[in-house]
């Protein structure tokens, strides 16, 4: 995400992202406003989620810490599939698409390659990014585009009415599992560090500091951002992180992933992480180790094996869930690096089209 | 099987006599024959170098001045077991002193490099027609690897042709005994043997090829060498050798003045989308999936990044045109190339570019289908799928180039539609023209359209709300074009939301109004249509313009109908070529073109596509030909087609007897 101030957006400079068509226009149209408020990034558009949706307290969260990105609002795109999150764009003052199911990174990485002074926000959902759009997820994430991608995880298909979803749990009943799921669900974490992702974070709808918080982080991050939203669907999965949400219940289960801080957690902080024996993590209990074995949290390792460990702690059921920032570490962004190739190509040629029509083999008839 | 005193090869139809003249050359009295035109075919394993030779000899042609035209024919595996029949690979070149059409229905002359080569085209070299075979190759074990039980070489079953055979290896191999190279290595020379004999043999400039081979192996200067070497061997054998007695000079072709340059469809197809980016100055955002025959654009292009063009290699082929529509959304000129099963995965995202209204161009270089089909060989059977292949009433505009050359021009038109009416565009090109080359007459950048005029980004608002504050409408339209307004992220006080759910006129929100969706659905259409307005009258050919029969086509079948018609024409008759450059929307008047004809034919490499538009549309009784062998159609054949609905038409306008196939083409 780009927290420039997209006011001076270096126009005319060499390497200058935008081409003078876009540029005459853009600056045609007048200064642009960077101090904003929630509600500048309201529309008139009625928000049309169930009540009680999650997707509510997620959109109000962003509305609210947006502004202090200190980007302009026709600076920001957002750029949604299909599903009940993917109505997001309708709902904030700045530019938008809501595009076909599973295709919004691949829409979206157009547009950040092309545009490299816009912010570019991706919404979607466990079934539009994970089922139909996993591939284009997945290629996305390695590529490191910049861009940020929220995946509203509501654990169920809600727009087509209450079918089981890639991040369902084994044995789910919904309207085309009477038995039972029988498919094993994805962990969104555990395949985002697969792709080698450089930004992966996780956070609850209800929790506004600690979404505000990783939002922020994500959006700080230069390349692609993913953050997984637990998002309650209280129509066809209601309760669905209950578990984590219950302030008795809660703390006994997530693990808050704090930057240099030991994995200490659970009331009185009797639970910890530590090393197992084959290089990955355990949870123990605080009392029966060593202060020195506990995982001290370090999300910009550079290799994701931590990470990924760290996502292996939770279960099916959301026990031990890690929630906050994996993995977030530096690499060059897939716009910066063709920006830099066409940079470098205009330094070698000249971009001389009556010399690319006549090149090659040549021959002159007559005069 | 010594040809001594052969008749002129090149030439096999009774109208043009061929002139022959006597040269001492090297002690020996060899003859100069002059032709009109030649068609080569050259014929050999895949890693024989076919294509390569076949390129070199077609440039030597052309920067001679002939007239020419090309067909590379390759199997779609990238090396079949050497010496088998689908690992051939073939190249055939018609040049000519006058302007051709075709790559030519037959070869003159047949370059079989082995066994193999032989038995795969031997069938389409009719009867006199001069045969040179690398005897070298047919030993047993190839021979019997192909299934000859005998040696075509000895058992007289060539007799029917004038056959040289030549020990093309060994004499390569003679050559560069010096060279120090092993003989693997040396043999792989003989292609450039057998170019330095054809150039003899039709008097080709070698300069160019000698310049071409130290460019190519710069940096192996003992293979430049060794290549050169066995260049000007072959060369020079063909100048002391009795196998040889002729040699056949045909003049350069009378062209415009002008700078000229081989070109091949995907070449100029390349080159027309950079020149179109320059020419409406946005920038170039290719999104692409390598598919074969498309991906040489891919390649071309991922070249001329200091024209601001970006390339984007995709995952699939959805994500290629979504990240071009992306593009498209932020302002660049979104374009995305493919062939058919890569259209087939894209519709969807063609369906929403439909809704959201934003230019994009579609490349569709179509191959033998369905499915994977035949990759490598060519088809139109594509049509339908990019006028209808989606869901909903989803009408996008479809232009297709009618030759290599014209790919250039066919896509800067289509992004001056794409622009203009803020729609995407399908370009169908075929295998044929994508790989096929001609001369190109080099336009000067300042002479192409000024496509400037047809971008014009919103820059503030366009309409007043109830209260009458001024807002931005994304789907208010201009009145002429109906194309709707495009403000690109960045501008201020113009942010707005597209998508695939069905717009409001005007201001753009959601809207599942049944009166507001009729209108949409019939707008859009309406918009489409309204293309016509730009595009000009319907191309006839009809000289005397009293022909009662007409051939129409569209896309690369242009060549082949053309030729036809020159034939029809040269046997006394007449006969109407009409040819279809925009086939969505059709021309205006394309209907009551069609109507001043008593009978209209309609010759396609499918089953009969265009012609089930044409009666559809028009309530034609338009006569489908078709042929789907991955080939594109002789003009011969075609001819007789014609020809014979002519004679057979109510009133028979020829005196019966006079025959339309030999005629030049
Ligand atoms: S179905 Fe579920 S996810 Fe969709 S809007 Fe309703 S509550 Fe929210």
């Amino acid at each position: 995400m780009t927290t420039l101030d997209t006011h001076v957006h270096d126009l005319g400079m060499p390497g200058n992202p935008i081409s003078a068509a876009v540029a005459d226009s853009v600056a045609l149209a007048g200064e642009k406003k960077t101090d904003l408020k929630a509600k500048d990034l309201k529309t008139d558009q009625e928000v049309r989620w169930c009540p009680g949706c999650g997707d509510y307290v997620i959109l109000n969260a962003v509305q609210s810490f947006l502004p202090s990105l200190g980007i302009a609002r026709e600076d920001m795109v957002i750029i949604s599939g299909i599903g009940c999150s993917s109505r997001f764009p309708y709902y904030m003052n700045t530019y938008g698409m809501h595009s076909i199911h599973g295709r919004a990174p691949a829409i979206a990485t157009g547009l950040a390659a092309s545009r490299p002074d816009l912010s570019v926000w991706v919404v979607t959902g466990d079934g539009d990014s994970l089922s139909i759009g996993g591939n284009h997820l997945i290629h996305a994430l390695r590529r490191n585009v910049n861009m940020t991608i929220l995946l509203f995880n509501n654990r169920i298909y809600g727009l087509t009415k209450g079918q089981y979803s890639p991040t369902s749990e084994v044995g789910k009943v919904t309207k085309s599992t009477p038995m039972g799921s029988i498919d094993a669900p994805f962990n969104p974490i555990s395949l985002a560090l697969g792709a080698d992702a450089t930004f992966v974070g996780r956070a609850m709808d209800s929790d506004r500091k600690g979404l505000t918080d990783v939002l922020r982080q994500a959006a700080e991050h230069q390349g692609t951002s993913l953050v997984e939203i637990y998002q309650n669907c209280n129509i066809f999965n209601d309760g669905a992180f209950e578990l984590l949400k219950d302030p008795n219940t809660g703390t006994q289960w997530s693990i808050p992933l704090e930057q240099g801080k030991p994995l200490v957690f659970g009331p009185e902080g009797a639970a910890c992480v530590v090393k197992d024996d084959f290089g990955g993590l355990r949870i123990a209990e605080t009392n029966q180790v060593d202060a020195d074995d506990i995982v001290v949290h370090d999300a910009t390792r550079e290799n994701p094996a931590y990470a990924f460990a760290l996502s292996r702690l939770s279960s099916q059921d959301l026990r031990y869930t890690p929630m906050g920032v994996f993995r977030s570490v530096s690499k060059p962004t897939y716009d910066g690096m063709m920006t830099e190739q066409l940079d470098t190509a205009k330094v070698q040629q000249t971009a001389d089209l009556d010399a690319l029509l006549g090149g090659g083999e040549t021959w002159t008839v007559g005069n | 099987m010594t040809a001594s005193t052969p008749p002129p090869i090149g030439a096999p139809h009774d109208d043009v006599s061929a002139t022959a003249a006597h040269a001492a050359t090297g002690g020996l009295v060899k003859s100069v024959v002059a032709l009109d035109r030649v068609v080569i075919r050259l014929a050999g394993d895949s890693g024989d170098g076919m294509q390569l030779t076949g390129n070199r000899f077609t440039s030597e042609t052309a920067s001679f001045g002939n007239d020419l035209s090309t067909l590379p024919n390759f199997p779609a595996e990238i090396r079949a077991p050497t010496g088998t029949l689908p690992g051939v690979s073939s190249f055939q070149l018609h040049f000519a002193d006058h302007d051709i059409m075709t790559p030519g229905d037959a070869p003159d002359v047949l370059v079989a490099m082995n066994p193999a080569a032989l038995k795969s085209n031997l069938s389409d070299l009719p009867g006199g027609g001069l045969l040179i075979l690398d005897s070298d190759e047919f030993t047993p074990r190839n021979l019997a690897k192909v299934g000859y039980a005998t040696n075509p070489l000895e058992d007289g079953s060539l007799e029917a042709w004038q056959t040289v055979p030549v020990p093309l290896t060994s004499m390569t191999l003679d050559a560069l005994a010096d060279s120090g190279l092993g003989k693997k290595e040396a043999e792989r020379s003989k292609n450039m043997f057998t170019l330095g004999l054809l150039s003899w043999m039709y008097h080709r400039p070698t300069e160019g090829t000698v310049r071409f081979l130290e460019r190519q192996f710069r940096r192996k200067p003992d293979i430049a060498a060794a290549n050169i070497a066995a260049f000007r061997a072959g060369y020079n054998y063909g100048e002391t050798t009795e196998a040889f007695a002729v040699s056949y000079e045909i003049k350069p072709a009378p062209m415009e003045a002008g700078l000229y340059r081989n070109i091949s469809g995907n070449q100029a197809l390349s080159l027309g989308i950079v020149a179109a980016g320059q020419r409406s100055g946005l920038p170039i955002f290719l999104g692409a999936y390598p598919i074969t025959p498309a991906s040489d654009i891919l390649h071309e292009l991922s070249k001329h990044k200091a024209f601001g063009v970006r390339t984007f290699q995709a995952e699939d082929e959805i994500a290629g045109i979504g990240a071009a529509l992306g593009a498209s959304f932020g302002g660049a000129l979104g374009v995305t190339t493919t062939s058919g099963p890569g259209v087939a995965l894209k519709a969807e995202t063609i369906g929403l570019a439909v809704m959201t209204e934003l230019p994009l161009l579609i490349v569709d270089v179509q191959r033998g289908g369905p499915s994977t089909g035949l990759p490598t060989k060519t088809e139109q059977s594509d049509l339908l799928q990019a006028m209808f292949g989606r869901n909903g009433e989803a009408p996008l505009p479809v232009i297709a180039p009618r030759s290599p050359g014209d790919c250039f021009d066919a896509a800067i038109e289509a992004v001056r539609i794409a622009l203009t009416y803020r729609t995407p565009v399908m370009l169908l090109s075929d295998g044929y023209l994508a790989n096929g080359a001609e001369p190109w007459a080099v336009p000067e950048a300042d002479s192409l359209p000024d496509l400037t005029g047809t971008v014009g980004f919103a820059t503030g608002p366009n309409a007043a709300a109830t209260d009458g504050t001024p807002e931005f409408h994304p789907y208010q339209r201009d009145p002429e074009t109906l194309a709707r307004a495009w403000a690109v992220p960045g501008t201020v006080g113009l942010q707005h939301r597209i998508g695939g759910l069905e717009k409001a006129d005007g201001n753009g929100n959601i809207s599942y109004d049944p009166a507001n969706h009729d209108f949409m659905v019939r707008t859009r259409q309406a918009k489409i249509d309204g293309i016509a307005a730009s595009i000009g009258p319907t191309d006839v050919e009809d000289p005397d313009g009293d022909a009662t029969v007409a051939v129409i086509g569209w896309g690369s079948t242009y060549g082949p109908i053309g030729a036809a018609c020159r034939r029809i024409r040269a046997s006394g008759r007449k006969v109407a070529q009409i040819h279809v450059r925009h086939i969505n929307p059709f021309p205006t008047d394309l209907g009551e073109v069609l109507a001043r004809y008593d009978r209209v034919i309609c010759p396609e490499m499918n089953l009969g596509q265009l012609a089930l538009l044409l009666r559809a549309k028009y309530l034609v009784d338009v006569q489908s030909h078709t042929q789907v062998s991955g080939m594109p159609f002789r003009s011969a054949e075609l001819a007789a087609v014609i020809q014979d609905a002519i004679d057979t038409s109510s009133t028979p306008a020829v005196p019966a007897g006079a025959a339309a196939n030999g005629a030049t083409q």
